[in-house]
């Protein structure tokens, strides 16, 4: 299946975000404009303040926008205002979360951390530990299943993150620096993870990263500056700026 | 999956000494609670000992405890006599020392005569007094035993009974003796210009006084009608045994009960602060795992479930410790501590109601971060 049949699962037309007024006004999205196709796997790079977080922010519905309008799934979510009252519930059937530093939940094990968000979603908690189980063996980490994420080296916790992120088969995961924290072997093995995930559910990943060791392991990789968005001349050449 | 407990077991330590601390608090509110109910109780004691159905006291005063006084011992006969009183007898109110195991004991003295009302119930060991001199029963908190000797004024007395938790309001320990020992007591322990004077003749009132006569009342009869009928009577006053409870409770114990409880309010208040300080502290530490949960999707009422179930937890765990801290020690209290099963459930309640209010401020704490304080380091 060529780029082109694939569906887009995130549409973001003329997005625009500031923070502060007057003198102090920071425009950190102006008219950003991106169609993401399920199946890609895209990073957004830029220098600091560039207006990569605030992106992935407003695609993960966190930071609402100041203008513009943005499509998840084939769903308006925002035109000129939210369109969804329940953002909370949109991301956590549609959207996974990958951080920079695993974010996983101390108190809990391996397995419920990942089982909590098929919880949350209304499975029962049988059903929710069988998935996460199957997740984690998948993600050839079952045998740490008991394991409290103190006792996870940085790869295993961001496996364990991932399969976390995967749980609900959402179409969109968004990851903030997923391999910052690990070794260029390693950061290598999680993003081939997420190719295969992209490929296998028909979803599509959005990474910031700085790691230039990953770089090809992208399907299109979009640069920003000063809140303005640049692609890369990709197969598709999907983003304005 | 249960959140508030998942994180609790994660830091148990922690946790249970935070709820020890608390515990602590909260044994000091059930130990006041104890001590006024201990309080009216030991002051009720004394005052029900006797099986009193009307007391007869001296007019213009509210005696025999909270206020002194004195009435002519032959009171008794001319109540006695009165239609449906089936028993009156005398007795005598003082407060002692005595020397004892090389110490001091203050002690309650109560004169009664022996085979009429006013003699203890109950004894938990040893018997009533049969002689009419030196005998006396004593209450347990004086740790006299059977076969004692104590020396009251100028004579010797030896324990034949005893029973327990006879105590006056401010915690004397009771010992019963005969009237007349009690009337010699008395003179013998007056200032000596008093007892000078007493013995010259030169008093008004002798030796044969009596702070008040108590009667039962045939249970056809009413004891208020009783009590109206003596208070016909010139320089005596009469009140019914509920009455005499009630004046008891009220102006004796009252400023008591009032200070317990402003000093109760005052640590109820020291705990919310502390509860909500405790919460407020242990929601901002999780902050980062809350804007975790928020931005994985996790519910409003997910996040306000793990804090005010902690704070519950919290709040409860710390009552059971107190509970269990102040039942282990209230019997070494120099004060009777007396708890009710109700008081346990109303502070209970009171202490649950704290914790949801005192979690309100991490609860809010949590509802206010941004779920993109989870993204980045």
């Amino acid at each position: 299946m060529s780029t082109r049949d694939r569906k887009v699962l995130i549409e973001i037309d003329g997005v625009s975000k500031h923070f502060g007024e007057g003198d102090t006004r920071v425009d950190a999205l102006r008219q950003v404009s991106l169609d993401i196709r399920s199946g890609e796997v895209v990073a957004l790079l830029g220098p600091s303040g560039s207006g990569k977080t605030t992106l992935l922010n407003v695609i993960g519905c966190i930071v609402e926008p100041a203008a513009g309008r943005l499509t998840i799934d084939g769903e308006d979510v925002y035109n000129g205002r939210w369109l969804r009252g329940d953002l909370r519930r949109l991301r956590l059937d549609k959207i996974g979360f990958i951080f920079q530093f695993h974010n996983l939940l101390p108190f809990l094990d391996t397995t419920d951390n990942v089982a909590l968000v098929l919880e949350l979603a209304g499975k029962t908690r049988r059903q929710a530990r069988e998935r996460a189980v199957e997740l984690l063996e998948y993600l050839e980490i079952g045998h740490r299943r008991d394991a409290m994420p103190a006792q996870l080296s940085g790869g295993e916790a961001q496996r364990v993150a991932i399969a976390r992120a995967l749980a609900n088969n959402p179409r969109i995961i968004l990851a903030d620096e997923p391999t910052a924290a690990l070794d260029s072997k390693r950061a290598g093995i999680v993003m081939d993870l997420l190719r295969k995930l992209a490929a296998e559910q028909d979803a599509c990943i959005i990474a910031v990263t700085h790691d230039e060791k990953i770089f090809d392991r992208f399907d299109h990789i979009f640069h920003l500056r000063d809140g303005r968005l640049n692609g890369n001349g990709g197969e598709d050449g999907a983003a304005t700026g | 999956m249960n959140l508030a407990y998942r994180d609790v077991r994660h830091n148990l330590f922690r946790f249970l000494l935070t709820c020890f601390g608390l515990s602590l608090l909260m044994a000091v509110v059930l130990s006041m609670i104890g001590i006024y109910n201990g309080l009216v109780v030991d002051a009720l004691t004394i005052a029900r000992a006797p099986g009193a159905d009307v007391w007869v006291v001296e007019e213009g005063t509210r005696g025999p405890f909270a206020e002194a006084s004195r009435i002519p011992a032959d009171t008794r006969e001319s109540v006695a006599r009165l239609h449906g009183v089936t028993a009156a007898g005398s007795v005598t109110y003082q407060t002692a020392e005595a020397d004892f195991a090389g110490g001091k004991l203050r002690l309650y003295v109560v004169g009664h005569e022996p085979g009429r009302p006013g003699a203890p119930k109950d004894l938990v060991a040893g018997r009533p007094i049969a002689r009419s001199h030196y005998e006396l029963v004593a209450d347990t908190r004086t740790k006299l035993e059977l076969g004692d000797r104590l020396r009251l004024g100028r004579n010797s007395f030896q324990v034949v009974g005893l029973v327990r938790n006879h105590v006056n309001s401010g915690g004397d320990p009771a010992v019963y003796i005969t009237l007349s020992d009690a009337q010699t007591l008395q003179f013998e322990l007056a200032p000596p210009a008093a007892r000078l004077r007493i013995a010259r003749g030169g008093s008004v009132e002798g030796t044969d006084t009596v702070n008040a006569v108590i009667a039962r009342v045939d249970p056809n009869i009413s004891a208020d009608a009783v009590a109206d009928t003596v208070r016909r009577w010139k320089h005596l006053a009469a009140m019914s045994q509920a009455g005499q409870e009630n004046l008891l409770t009220r102006s004796v114990v009252d400023r008591a009960r009032r200070q317990i409880g402003l000093f109760m309010a005052i640590l109820l208040t020291v705990s919310a602060v502390v509860i909500a300080l405790i919460i407020y502290t242990m929601t901002m530490e999780k902050l980062k795992q809350i804007a975790t949960l928020k931005l994985i999707g996790a519910p409003d009422r997910t996040i306000v479930g793990l804090i005010v179930q902690q704070a519950l937890a919290l709040g409860g765990i710390g009552w059971a410790f107190g509970l269990g801290v102040v039942m282990l020690v209230k019997d070494y209290f120099p004060r009777r501590v007396v708890l009710e099963p109700e008081n346990a459930l109303v502070l209970a309640g009171i202490i649950a109601a704290v914790c949801i209010l005192a979690s309100g401020l991490g609860v809010r704490a949590a509802l206010k971060i941004d779920p993109a304080t989870a993204l980045g380091g």
